[in-house]
């Protein structure tokens, strides 16, 4: 098996707030992430993506398309944006970081079978630093 | 248990299928199809699975890995232009996915033991686009 992983970066602004929860409970459960003005990081995104290797190119993706569909479904939507407040999906749902793996999963695979139609590659992980601190990730 | 042992080495490379025109291997490849080829500064990490043994309390000899990655990998491809200096690359496209099939295919045979197996070849061509190879079917 091979796998190809390329790294993107977006910076954005989210705020976690549960709907269902008092503004003590959302204090005690997000900490300074609860905080009424929001607050932003610089998120490193990786995407995986896995064989065949194409025996012309030596390739398993056109990197040119997946950089395409990255920048049309993640990073032009969410880059310099508040998440929260411009990005629908986060309108009713808490912009945490794991939230934000299923949403980046999701935009991704409903594009995926247009641009890499037929035996082309799986998209195989998606990745995402919130900090240098943390990280997180989703299998497909 | 998994260990892994990393290097890295400088090479320059240009990515062309030979029956393609400029304009096909630009399209294929963008500036990695400029003829006179271009660099990076690659990194490799080398995984290893295996229990470590109880008389050493390792899985592998470390200095060992690093002989071994140093003289089939960094050795011939450090400072050279892979298509010309670098069997296979003057027939096969040097990609970074071909780059790492190659790393395990000289590698493998150093290492695999009955109580250890390669487990893994990530090769960075920056640090925005690695590849990992897991052996079998590419």
């Amino acid at each position: 098996m091979i796998r190809v992983t390329r790294r993107y970066r977006f910076s954005a602004s989210h705020r976690l707030n549960a709907a269902g929860l008092s503004a003590e409970e959302n204090r005690a459960l997000y900490g300074k992430c609860n905080n009424p003005h929001g607050h932003g990081h610089d998120y490193a995104l990786e995407v995986s993506v896995r064989g065949p290797v194409d025996a012309a190119s030596g390739r398993v993706a056109d990197l040119a398309a997946l950089d395409a569909l990255v920048r049309e479904q993640v990073l032009e939507p969410f880059d310099h944006h508040d998440l929260n407040a411009e990005v629908p999906a986060f309108a009713e749902r808490v912009p945490t970081t794991e939230n934000l793996a299923v949403e980046i999963q999701s935009r991704l695979s409903a594009r995926w079978p247009e641009v890499f139609p037929g035996a082309g590659p799986a998209l195989d992980a998606i990745r995402i630093q919130e900090t240098k601190r943390n990280r997180f990730e989703l299998h497909d | 248990m998994l260990i892994t042992r990393r290097a890295d080495f400088s090479a320059s490379h240009v990515c062309r299928v030979p029956g393609l025109s400029d304009e096909e291997n630009q399209a294929l490849y963008g500036a990695a199809s400029n003829p006179h080829g271009h660099g990076h500064n690659y990194v490799i990490e080398v995984t290893l699975e295996g229990d470590p043994q109880p008389e050493t309390g390792m899985v592998y000899d470390l200095k060992r890995l690093k002989e071994v990655i140093q003289q089939e990998v960094v050795e011939p491809m450090d400072h050279r232009f892979l298509n010309r200096e670098v069997p296979p690359f003057d027939t096969v496209v040097p990609t970074t996915e071909n780059l790492a099939i190659e790393v395990w295919r000289r590698i493998e045979p150093r290492v695999a033991g009955p109580r250890v197996r390669l487990h893994a070849v990530r090769v960075y061509e920056t640090e925005d686009l690695y590849v990992d190879y897991f052996g079998g079917q590419p």
